[in-house]
Formats: C-alpha cells, sequence, structure tokens
C-alpha cells in the first residue's frame, strides 16, 4: 500500500484506545480482573503497533514531503471560522506517538498487577485508555482545537485517575487542585487561540508558517499565552503546585501521565508552535527564565521530601524545567530528546517505586525503608539504571540530552542559565542519590516497625511482613524500560558529522545555536558529567549509613531552619492559599451574600413586596358600596366636563 | 308690574341653566341616599334634566329632532324603570332590604 | 308673562328635586317627584313641545311614579326609615362635585352661542303652520322609523325582563313571620306591572 493511504489511517491510533474505554466502561465489569486490564494493554499495545507502522510508513516518504494530513470531516462551520477534525502525521507527532503509545503499554502491563484486588479494577484500566485516546488526539490533531480537545481530555483523565481512590479526602482534594491549576493555564491557550485566530484567520498547523508576516508584538503575546497553557499542564512555576499532590493517585497514573505523557504536553504545544517563539525573542527569553528558575526551585524541595513519590514529582517538575530552558534557547530537539529519554527513565524510576510500595506493603515514607535491595533485586537493580540516568552519567540517557541542552545554552550566550543548569543538574544527582542510598541500601530501618507492619498488614497476600518482590506482571515493564534508559540515547549522539544525530535530522526543527568547535562541546560535555559524578559522590558520602542514629536527615540538620522552607516548597501553597485563594473566597462570598441574597433577592422580593403593598393599598378603593363606584363615574364625568369647559372657552 | 325686572325674553339658556341644576340635583341625590328606590329617582331626575335640555334646544335651534330624542328616551327611561323595579324587588326578596349599602359582595 | 311662568315652574322644579333627595320616607320622595315632573311638563308646553309635555305627563307623571308608588308599598318600605349615615366625605365629595359640575355646565352653557343659524336638519318645530304633532310624527316614522322599531322591541324585552325577574324562583325566602311589614310579600301574587 502506498504510504499515504497507511497515513490516512491515522485515526486508528486513538481509535484502538478510545474503543477500548468506552467497552471497559460499559461491560467492564462483568469482564473483571485481570482480563480487563489484559484488554486495555492488548488495545494500547495495537495502538504502538499502528504507531510504528505509522512511522515506518512516513520514513519512506521524501524528507520535504513528510507531512500528511488525513481525510477527515468538517466539525465547526461558523462563519469563517472552520475547524476540521483531521490528523496529522508528521515526524514530530509520529514520534510522540510511538513513545506514549510505547510506554502506555508498558505501563497498563504493569497495572494488572499492581491494582490487583482493587474494586474498581475496570474502571481505572478504562480511565487510561480513555487518557491515552486523548493524549493521541493531542498529539496528533491536525489543529490548535484539536490539540486543545486532547488537552482536556488528559486534564480530565488526570482529575480521575488522581481522584481514583477519592474514599480518601486528599486525593478528592488533590483531584480537584489540578484539573483547577490546569484550568489556569488553559485559559492562557484559549486566549493565544483566540490570538492566533484573529491573526491568522484559522487554527490549522498548516498555517503556522504564515506567523512571519504577524507583528511582533502579536507573536510575542500568542507565544507567552501558549507558555501559560504550558505552565498549567507541564507544572511549571507557579502553576506546578499540583504535580505533588497528585501523587495521591496509583502509582501507574504517577507514571504515565504525570512523568512521562501529560505533562509532556506543554512541551509537545511549544515545540509544535515554535515558529512564534523563533519570532520573539523576548518570549524565548521569559520560557528558559521560567524553565531555569523552576528546574532549580524543585530540585532544592527534592532535597528534603520523604516521600518516595514526592521525591520524584519534584524531580519531574525540574526535568520540564530542563525542556522549557531548551525550548526558550532554541534546542527543540533537545527539548523533544530530554523528553523520550526522560519518559523512559523517569516511568522506570515511578514503576520502580511503586513495585517498592507495594512490595513494603503500601509504605512510602523513605525513612521507613533501607537496604531493599536484598528483598527486591529486580526492582533495585532497575532503579539504579534510572538513577544513573537521571544523573546524566555516560553511557545512559540522561546524559546525552541533558548534556546536549547544556550545551546550546553556553553556546547561546546564556551563561547565567546554563549556570542554573548545571547547578540542578549537581542538585539532582545529589537527591536521587539520597533517594537510592535511603531506600535500597543502608540498615533495614523497617524491622524496627516490623510489629507495626504487621498489625497495619491491609493486603491481600496472606504472608510475613518482609518485603517482596513484584509479580512478572510489574518487573518486566521494569526491565523494558530500563533497557531503554540504557539504550536510548542513541537516538541523537551528538556527533553531527557523523550520522548518528539521528532524532535531529528526523525532526527538522530549526536550531538557533550552532556548536562552534568540537573540543568546546567536549568540554562541556566534561563538565556536564563531572557535575554529575560530584553530585553523586557528596549522596553517597552522606548517606553511606543512611540516616543518623537519631532517625534524622543529615541535609535537614546542615539545612537548618531553610530546611523548614524547603519542605513546604517555599510556601507557596501556603502563599497561594492565603493571599490568592483567601480573597477570592471572600469575594466570592460577599457576591453570594452580600451582592445576590441580599441584593438581588431583596430586588426580584421588594418587587413583590412592593406590588402586594400596592394593591393592599389600592384594594381599599373596592368597597363593594355602589354609592362609592358612582361617585367615580361623577368624578370622572366632572373632570371631563372641567377640561372642555376649560378647553372650549379659553 | 312689580318692581322685579324680568328679563324680557326668556333664552335657551334660562332652561339650560336649570337643566343643569336639576341634573346636578340628581347626581347628588344619587350620590348621598342609600335607599335605592331613592337613588332611582334621582336616576329619573337627571333624565328628565337631559329631557329638558333637548326641548330647549330644539326651541332654540327650531330643528324637530331634539323633540323626537326626547320621544325616545322617555320610552327607554319607562322601560328601564320596569326592568329596574324588578330588579330591586329581586334583590328584596333576597335581602330583605333595599339600602344599596348592603350589597357589597363585591368588597375588595 | 313667559317669565312669570317660567320662574314659577323652575321653582316648583328645584322645590321638587331638593325634596327628592332629602325625603325620609320614600313615599315623600316619589310624591315630590310627580311635582317636579308635571313642572317639567308645563315647561315643554312653554316651549312649543306639546305631544311631548302630553308624553310626560301620560307616561312618567302617572305610570311611572305610580308604579314607583307600588313598589315602595309592595316592598314595605313606606316608613320612616334612618338617617342616612353616609360617610362624611362621601357627602363632602358629592356636593363638591356637585357643586362642580354645576359650574362646569353654566361655563359651557353661557358662554357659548351655539346657535348656527343653520336651516333645520329635520323640520321645523311646526309653529304655527303645521302642527307640532304632525311635523314630530312625519319626522319619527320617516327619519328614525328605524329607531322607532328598536323602541317597540325594547318595551317587549323590558317587559318580558321585567316579569322574569320579578317571578319567585320557586322556593320561598325565610320570612319572619311576625314582621307585618314583609307580610304581603308572599301573597300577593308577582309585582309585574
Amino acid at each position: 500500500m502506498h504510504a499515504r493511504n497507511i497515513l490516512d489511517l491515522a485515526w486508528l491510533i486513538p481509535a484502538f484506545p478510545a474503543s477500548g474505554a468506552v467497552l471497559l466502561l460499559l461491560v467492564g465489569k462483568r469482564i473483571g480482573e485481570p482480563k480487563a486490564g489484559w484488554v486495555a494493554t492488548a488495545l494500547i499495545g495495537l495502538s504502538f503497533v499502528a504507531s510504528v507502522i505509522a512511522f515506518f510508513a512516513l520514513r519512506s516518504l521524501h524528507p520535504a514531503l513528510r507531512e500528511n494530513v488525513s481525510q477527515g470531516f468538517t466539525w465547526i462551520q461558523a462563519g469563517t471560522f472552520r475547524v476540521d477534525f483531521r490528523f496529522l502525521v508528521d515526524p514530530l507527532s509520529s514520534t510522540m506517538t510511538l513513545f506514549v503509545t510505547g510506554i502506555a503499554t508498558l505501563i497498563s502491563m504493569y497495572a494488572i498487577g499492581y491494582m490487583h484486588g482493587d474494586e474498581r479494577f475496570s474502571r481505572f484500566f478504562a480511565y487510561i485508555c480513555l487518557f491515552v485516546a486523548s493524549m493521541l488526539v493531542l498529539v496528533l490533531g491536525s489543529s490548535f482545537l484539536m490539540t486543545f480537545m486532547g488537552w482536556e481530555g488528559v486534564g480530565l483523565c488526570s482529575y480521575l485517575l488522581i481522584s481514583f481512590w477519592f474514599e480518601r479526602d486528599t486525593a478528592a482534594v488533590a483531584g480537584k487542585k489540578a484539573f483547577i491549576t490546569n484550568r489556569v493555564g488553559d485559559f492562557g491557550f484559549m486566549l493565544a487561540m483566540f490570538l492566533i485566530f484573529q491573526k491568522m484567520g484559522t487554527l490549522n498547523y498548516s498555517a503556522l508558517p504564515a506567523a512571519h508576516a504577524l507583528p511582533q508584538s502579536a507573536v510575542t503575546a500568542i507565544a507567552l499565552l501558549l507558555f501559560v497553557g504550558a505552565m498549567g499542564k507541564s507544572a511549571q512555576l507557579p502553576l506546578h503546585i499540583w504535580l505533588p499532590d497528585a501523587m495521591e493517585g496509583p502509582t501507574p497514573v504517577s507514571a504515565l501521565i504525570h512523568a512521562a505523557t501529560m505533562v509532556t504536553a506543554g512541551v509537545f504545544l511549544l515545540v509544535r508552535a515554535h515558529v512564534f517563539l523563533d519570532l520573539s525573542d523576548h518570549a524565548a527569553t521569559v520560557v528558559a527564565w521560567f524553565g531555569a528558575i523552576t528546574a532549580l526551585f524543585a530540585a532544592t524541595v527534592a532535597l528534603v521530601q520523604n516521600d518516595i513519590k514526592k521525591v520524584l514529582a519534584y524531580s519531574t517538575v525540574s526535568q520540564l524545567g530542563y525542556m522549557f530552558l531548551a525550548i526558550g534557547v532554541g534546542s527543540y530537539t533537545g527539548a523533544i530528546f530530554l523528553m523520550i529519554a526522560h519518559a523512559f527513565f523517569k516511568a522506570l524510576l515511578f514503576l520502580g517505586a511503586g513495585s517498592v510500595i507495594h512490595g513494603m506493603h503500601d509504605e512510602q515514607d523513605m525513612r521507613r525503608m533501607g537496604g531493599l535491595r536484598k528483598f527486591l533485586p529486580i526492582t533495585a537493580g532497575t532503579f539504579i539504571i534510572g538513577w544513573l540516568a537521571i544523573a546524566g552519567i555516560v553511557p545512559f540517557a540522561g546524559f546525552w540530552a541533558k548534556d546536549e541542552i547544556l550545551a546550546k545554552t553556553w553556546f547561546s550566550h546564556s551563561y547565567a542559565l546554563w549556570a542554573i543548569g548545571a547547578g540542578t543538574a549537581l542538585l539532582t544527582a545529589f537527591y536521587m542519590t539520597r533517594q537510592v542510598w535511603l531506600v535500597f541500601y543502608g540498615p533495614e530501618r523497617w524491622r524496627d516497625d516490623a510489629e507495626l507492619l504487621g498489625v497495619e498488614d491491609t493486603h491481600d497476600h496472606d504472608h510475613a511482613p518482609e518485603p517482596h518482590e513484584s509479580p512478572w506482571t510489574m518487573y518486566v515493564p521494569l526491565l523494558v524500560l530500563a533497557v531503554l534508559s540504557v539504550v536510548g540515547g542513541i537516538i541523537d549522539l551528538p556527533f553531527t558529522n557523523s550520522r548518528l544525530n539521528l532524532l535531529d535530522r528526523w525532526l527538522e526543527l530549526p536550531e538557533a545555536v550552532h556548536t562552534p568547535s568540537f573540543s568546546a562541546a567536549f568540554l562541556l560535555s566534561t563538565i556536564a558529567l563531572a557535575v554529575g559524578v560530584i553530585g553523586i559522590v557528596a549522596g553517597i558520602s552522606v548517606y553511606r549509613r543512611g540516616l543518623r542514629d537519631d532517625g534524622t536527615d543529615p541535609t535537614v540538620e546542615r539545612l537548618g531552619g531553610f530546611a523548614g522552607v524547603l519542605q513546604n516548597a517555599w510556601y507557596i501553597d501556603v502563599g497561594l492559599a492565603r493571599f490568592v485563594s483567601g480573597p477570592v473566597t471572600a469575594f466570592a462570598r460577599f457576591l453570594s451574600d452580600g451582592v445576590d441574597r441580599k441584593g438581588i433577592d431583596g430586588a426580584v422580593n421588594g418587587v413583590a413586596t412592593a406590588a402586594r403593598a400596592g394593591s393592599g393599598g389600592l384594594r381599599r378603593l373596592q368597597t363593594g358600596l355602589v354609592r362609592n363606584y358612582a361617585l367615580g363615574i361623577a368624578l370622572g364625568a366632572v373632570l371631563l366636563l372641567l377640561y372642555i369647559a376649560t378647553r372650549v372657552t379659553f | 308690574m312689580s318692581a322685579l325686572a324680568y328679563p324680557d325674553r326668556i333664552t335657551a339658556t334660562y332652561y339650560l341653566i336649570l337643566a343643569a341644576g336639576l341634573f346636578t340635583i340628581g347626581a347628588v341625590g344619587l350620590l348621598i341616599r342609600k335607599n335605592t328606590l331613592v337613588m332611582f329617582m334621582c336616576i329619573e331626575l337627571m333624565l328628565n334634566a337631559a329631557n329638558l335640555t333637548f326641548v330647549s334646544y330644539a326651541s332654540a335651534l327650531n330643528d324637530i329632532s331634539g323633540q323626537v330624542i326626547v320621544f325616545f328616551t322617555l320610552v327607554v327611561a319607562a322601560a328601564e324603570v320596569a326592568v329596574g323595579l324588578a330588579i330591586i324587588i329581586a334583590i328584596f326578596r333576597r335581602r330583605q332590604s333595599v339600602n344599596a349599602d348592603d350589597v357589597d359582595l363585591l368588597k375588595g | 308673562m313667559a317669565a312669570v311662568v317660567f320662574f314659577a315652574c323652575a321653582a316648583a322644579v328645584l322645590i321638587g328635586a331638593l325634596g327628592v333627595i332629602t325625603g325620609r320616607n320614600p313615599v315623600h320622595s316619589a310624591l315630590f317627584l310627580l311635582v317636579t315632573l308635571v313642572s317639567i311638563a308645563v315647561l315643554y308646553l312653554q316651549q312649543h313641545a306639546q305631544l311631548v309635555a302630553a308624553i310626560q305627563i301620560v307616561v312618567y307623571a302617572s305610570a311611572i311614579v305610580v308604579l314607583f308608588l307600588f313598589v315602595i308599598t309592595l316592598l314595605g318600605v313606606d316608613k320612616h326609615e334612618a338617617p342616612d349615615d353616609a360617610h362624611p366625605l362621601q357627602r363632602v365629595a358629592a356636593i363638591t362635585l356637585g357643586v362642580l359640575l354645576f359650574t362646569g355646565i353654566v361655563v359651557l352653557v353661557h358662554g357659548n352661542d351655539w346657535v348656527t343659524g343653520a336651516p333645520s336638519t329635520r323640520g321645523a318645530l311646526g309653529v304655527p303652520a303645521t302642527g307640532n304633532v304632525e311635523t314630530l310624527a312625519k319626522s319619527l316614522f320617516t327619519s328614525f322609523v328605524w329607531a322607532f322599531e328598536m323602541t317597540a322591541v325594547l318595551l317587549v324585552i323590558a317587559v318580558v325582563g321585567s316579569v322574569v325577574l320579578a317571578r319567585r324562583s320557586g322556593h320561598r325566602p325565610e320570612v319572619p313571620e311576625d314582621d307585618t311589614a314583609a307580610a304581603g310579600v308572599p301573597e300577593s301574587e308577582g309585582a309585574a306591572p
């Protein structure tokens, strides 16, 4: 079949998981566990296969023609505003579909084991399928509006999945928080769409090259508004507040949505609309600085977190910051590269953490772990690979991606940003080392609470309170992801003279910076690697024996009072609650009580009361006596007469 | 003749003013009295005042139409009296009273 | 001479009217009404409206007044009734309105010359060439014949209506047995004229 014909079937890619969602919502309960999970995994797997086929079909086309918009139908037609429901397959979207569906398949398989015994098992997988379908629509959409549709869809699924265990108050609140914070970002996205439509007359991506004709102010505005949308979805400062709380959801959710796919939607959007950033230096600078500061901020907070998932959550925020830094300095390929690599190793880390939690009978506090590598060997091994990847150690995937970004930052003369990036890399290595050592090495602190563990064993399994390795459905994905984290770097090696920068050549995104010389680049790479190594060494030295004997964390001790600031995430949540939601709630209460109840209801009731009072007064005219009515007639007659008399005679 | 100054001609104006006065007295009586029969009589006074006006104009304008109208008015007044008194009797049967104030069912 | 007649009759009219509205006994009011009606008939005569005057006497002064007296005595309200306890505001308002009404009409009448000088539309009064009756009849049966027939219908309707209204409905109303004033009511048959 001709490649274009294959690509026209791109709608199948989101159709598989969408049908899975419908199927599981309708008859999921009857299918029951674990078949529901396998159905979901199979459908997402089919979607992956379709993505691979599409990838090869696209590859067979000439590079200049690698773009196919499939036939669709006209979705909205209102005057000059027209939006078509069509799918765009080009290198960027094809890459995204590949890793989204691939990782989703692995995580879905993992979740079969993780969600074992849950009473809403099939609904979980229905939501997962719905999420994957929305994410694919987001990525494959041929216009901003279709992307927005997928955007909203993943936001919804995020809410549904974060508050999956909604019996817990904290989970329900976290779901709400995620949705509302996303909404704030969506507002920026919508404004950007309005502007785009106003200036360019259409929302299709095919019209993007025409942005060169727009005035600078419009371009900057659009770029910044799109970044606001990305801020919400990708948890950048100050809209990052939902991501740590989103850890209330099951760990597969954290891995899939909040590490690998949904949070990368913001990055995807900016890369898709990169033309606006190309044209507006101001916007690009803003994006870069926000990204860098977010990265640093999140890394500092991750230093002192005790929950195994919260560390990874802040780590995600930090790595996303890196991606936006990359976009800001013009390294779009670097951002995508880091996104893919991050998806591999962060999903790996999250799934590994989930495995630990599962094995420790739902214990999530790292201070109560330790020495687990004896009991969970596969988890430990894969987790260590993930750790090395995120710390930026050669030849794991993270090193190449981070190095590319830092190099581009340096060579675009943003030395301050480079410094922030390097500092963050140091902190990243440090806190990840801390995590690995507290969990897998050192003394087994959980033994002290063995009795507690036994008493609190709410787990289905009926066994001794020792941590145990996970079932094969859980560790096979770990193994696959570990392999990917090791070799993933191969997709974009920076040796441009060789033909190994595959991603670069595939995506063909504009690179604003050029590496002047190989030696300079090599030097920077060495520095990046050194930074990572220093961080690791420092971490091991501090945490070699785990926590101190009295149970306190050495880092917290050394930071003293500042540790409190970090542990409360620089009091941003508290500050927002007091300075934003406080006044807003007070204002809403004022409107509801004062304006609505007293003012508007008062006016409406006042009208009724006035009518009643008026009629009560007028009622007394109806005396029932004929004489009085006759008086009225006489009065009228006299008035009429007087009127005529005055008119006629004068 | 006496010292009173008689007007040399009784023009229509005199009749008209007399009719006006009669009409006024009838109207006031209608508004003041409670007895329905007396109220009816006041209505008759007003009708007569109107008739007097018509006849005055007929003679002033030398036109027979005024008297024709009076003719009809008389007929209508007669019919009205018959029916009205029948109504008063019917009301009296129910309420044993010809007091207009007792018929106040429309009191709001 | 004409002036004397006029003023005498005018006085009679006004006194009769005042008697009607102030009579405590309805019978007195009816008799005063009779005075007024007869005086008005004389005034008609003075204005060359002979037929109308005759009809006034025959219909108004006799038939209608007699009818009134019939009903008064039938209903037994020919006694002296209590003084009228109208609301004071009603009295004041009535008299004020009366004054205003009178003033208004006088103003309208006095200051204007309503005579247009046009020839009469339906024929002259017929004095002295033709008789008044003849002129009236001619006008009545030619120009106003339609209205004339209508009045015939009207009279029939009035008769039927009054018979129906005044008829006893079938069950006797509760009448106190020892009320001599109302004693005549159940026994007599109907009150149709």
